[in-house]
């Protein structure tokens, strides 16, 4: 369970994430759903603890990110933008080296990261150093990197950026997965057909607030269109143009 | 705690992978910068014997036309080789390329005899800097045997000698083979610092400048580890190459340094197991401040081209001091050994020539660089702290 309320940051005289209020349930996988810099990557790293907020505050299964930030992390699995590893160090290398600074002994290490290996098809190239993976393969070791803990809560940065449609189905599985197995799936896109598709319940950020929040259907109710596309850019164009034309 | 020791763990198993980091580490270090001193030092005992000393060959034609003087510069140290030929038999003797030769015409005994000025002819290559040195060798012998002839005739002539030096120039040459090797052994103690901390080098530019670039800071970030735990953590895989670095170095240079005779310059060959391992104890305590330093300025880059940029740059802070000392003269004393680096180079020096320093000099190195350290590597675990970390 993933809840903000208040959520600000300031970067100069910007203000990229002005007041932001949002809750992602367990069992569901919500979608943070705006345009290139209306203060989705923002959002999600103050709610990851990387960044702290200027005002307001969020919390992971109730545990403050800002009074109590490594308790938050240790219930997070994050994917942050741009999945970096260590280029040196194995798939399954890069993999375990997060489950040793979370705390996990190394029998405990070892077999979650053969599990992983095995859920996410990663066996062909577990045992390589990193150094010349596809970004399908970084994407997939930086994943089972982040839920090498067992997190309740997961977070994801525009997953599918740069991945062919095979691994784009494998990611979209393995959420799908998570969700049945009841933990709460934030992630953030820009692209409409990724959330449609996935997502429970959608949070529509332009501008650096909350336009709405609300599950797909409700969306095309409310903008009154059956295409989630229509409804998106109307429900963005009204707050960004001040109004309807 | 524990998180410092994972963080380390990785980050040194990973640095031994790094082709890069372990050329510097093994092959830099410990080959090429004794061999490079080696060559120095040994190019400087070739050069240090003083030139008049040591015999010359000349080859002279019709020696037996002076015999005098043949004797004369024999016993200056000058081999003579007679050799027969005729003028322009020796002009092309000295054309194909040998060294000077003197030809001794047929009316020098009688010239000399009758007092007038008697020619010596000297052929020889100038634009062969060896040849060069030989025939200004001779010219001053020479000179100097003219100088006693006309003495003598001022004296058979009832006249005092000292008319003919109005001014007498002495030159003093005080250099002796020590000073002249002083230089290199300097510049070893120089390259012991360099290499050590050269191969700490990529483990502090990665901790933040790589780590950004490549995209694995972020995800690092959202680890349950304080962030000032994973950047001490690098920086103790840093000092754990630099440690290994500074071993294999030393090492090598005491093997270099046996085999190259600094007994030749008068020099303490006093390089075996215990000078070596004091030398390591003593560059010991600059390590972290080393590491920590490279870290800090890694931190405010933007790349890791620009980082490796700035941290080379920093690298030659450390032998500021160095060129200080050799430039003017400076000697150990407590105040200097406040000095990080200069400290461990008058340490080095000191054990090389086997003058101990006090204890309390090296006491105050040890202390001062250990502090310095701890305040770096504090600092840079704030940095680490900052938010703009990120980029």
């Amino acid at each position: 369970m993933i809840e903000a309320r208040g959520l600000t940051k300031r970067f100069g005289a910007l203000t990229a994430v002005d007041s932001v209020a949002l809750r992602a349930v367990d069992g569901r996988i919500t979608g943070l759903l705006g345009p290139n810099g209306a203060g989705k990557s923002t959002t999600l790293r103050m709610l990851y603890t990387v960044l702290a907020p200027d005002g307001g505050e969020a919390w992971i299964d109730g545990i403050s990110v800002v009074h109590a930030p490594l308790e938050a992390r240790r219930r997070m699995g994050v994917l942050p933008h741009g999945a970096g590893l260590y280029p040196n160090l194995t798939a399954r290398e890069n993999i375990e080296y997060f489950g040793t600074l979370q705390g996990l002994s190394r029998a405990v290490r070892r077999a979650r990261a053969a599990e992983l290996i095995e859920r996410l098809e990663m066996a062909t190239f577990a045992d390589r150093p990193a150094k010349g993976f596809s970004q399908g393969q970084r994407v997939k070791t930086a994943l089972a990197r982040a839920l090498i803990h067992q997190p309740r809560n997961v977070l994801l940065d525009e997953p599918t950026n740069g991945l062919d449609v095979m691994a784009v189905r494998t990611l979209r599985r393995l959420l799908g997965e998570l969700r049945a197995e009841g933990h709460c799936i934030l992630f953030s896109s820009h692209v409409m057909q990724e959330v449609a598709a996935l997502c429970d319940e959608v949070i529509i950020i332009a501008a650096g607030t909350v336009i709405v929040q609300a599950t797909p259907d409700e969306l095309r109710a409310r903008a009154g269109t059956q295409s989630l596309e229509e409804a998106f850019v109307r429900l963005v164009g009204l707050e960004g143009e001040g109004g309807p034309a | 705690m524990k998180a410092i020791w994972r963080v380390f763990r990785k980050e040194f198993g990973e640095t031994l992978r790094e082709r890069r980091s372990l050329i510097t580490t093994l092959v830099v270090g410990p080959l090429l910068m004794p061999a490079l001193i080696g060559v120095v030092l040994s190019l400087a005992i070739r050069h240090s014997g003083t030139p008049s000393s040591r015999p010359m060959a000349l080859a002279v034609a019709h020696a037996e036309r002076a015999p005098q003087l043949m004797a004369f510069l024999a016993q200056y140290g000058v081999r003579i080789e007679a050799v027969h030929a005729d003028r322009r038999q020796s002009r092309r003797r000295v054309e194909r390329s040998h060294g000077p030769l003197l030809y001794v015409p047929r009316d020098f005994g009688a010239r000399l005899a009758s007092g007038k000025p008697a020619a010596l002819r000297l052929y020889a290559d100038e634009s062969n800097r060896a040849v060069q040195g030989r025939v200004r060798r001779l010219s001053t012998l020479i000179g100097l045997y003219g100088g006693t002839i006309a003495r003598l005739r001022l004296v058979a002539r009832g006249l005092d000698p000292q008319l003919l030096t109005p001014i007498a120039l002495h030159p003093i040459d005080v250099s002796t083979p020590q000073s002249r090797a002083a230089l290199a052994l300097g510049m070893l103690s120089y390259a012991i610092l360099f290499t050590m901390l050269m191969s700490g080098l990529y483990i502090a530019i990665d901790a933040t400048a790589g780590e950004r670039e490549r995209g694995s800071l972020e995800p690092l970030l959202t680890m349950p580890v304080r962030r000032e735990h994973l950047v001490y953590g690098k920086m103790l895989a840093a000092c754990a190459m630099m440690v290994i670095s500074l071993v294999l170095t030393v090492a090598a240079f005491a093997f270099a340094m046996r085999h190259i005779g600094l007994d030749r310059l008068g020099m303490s060959v006093n390089f075996g197991p215990a000078v070596a391992a004091g030398i390591v104890l003593g560059c010991l305590p600059l390590i972290p401040a080393g590491a920590a330093l490279m870290t800090l300025v890694a931190s405010f880059t933007r790349s890791y081209r620009e980082a490796q940029t700035y941290v080379g740059l920093v690298l030659l802070i450390p032998t500021l001091p160095l060129i200080f000392a050799s430039i003017m003269g400076l000697q150990p004393r407590a105040a200097l050994m406040a000095v990080p680096s200069l400290s461990q180079h008058f340490i080095i020096m000191s054990l090389l020539r086997a003058q101990p320093l006090p204890a309390l000099d090296i006491a105050i190195s040890a202390t001062v660089s250990l502090a310095l350290g701890a305040v770096l590597m504090f600092l840079a675990g704030r940095l680490y702290r900052r938010e703009n970390l990120l980029g």
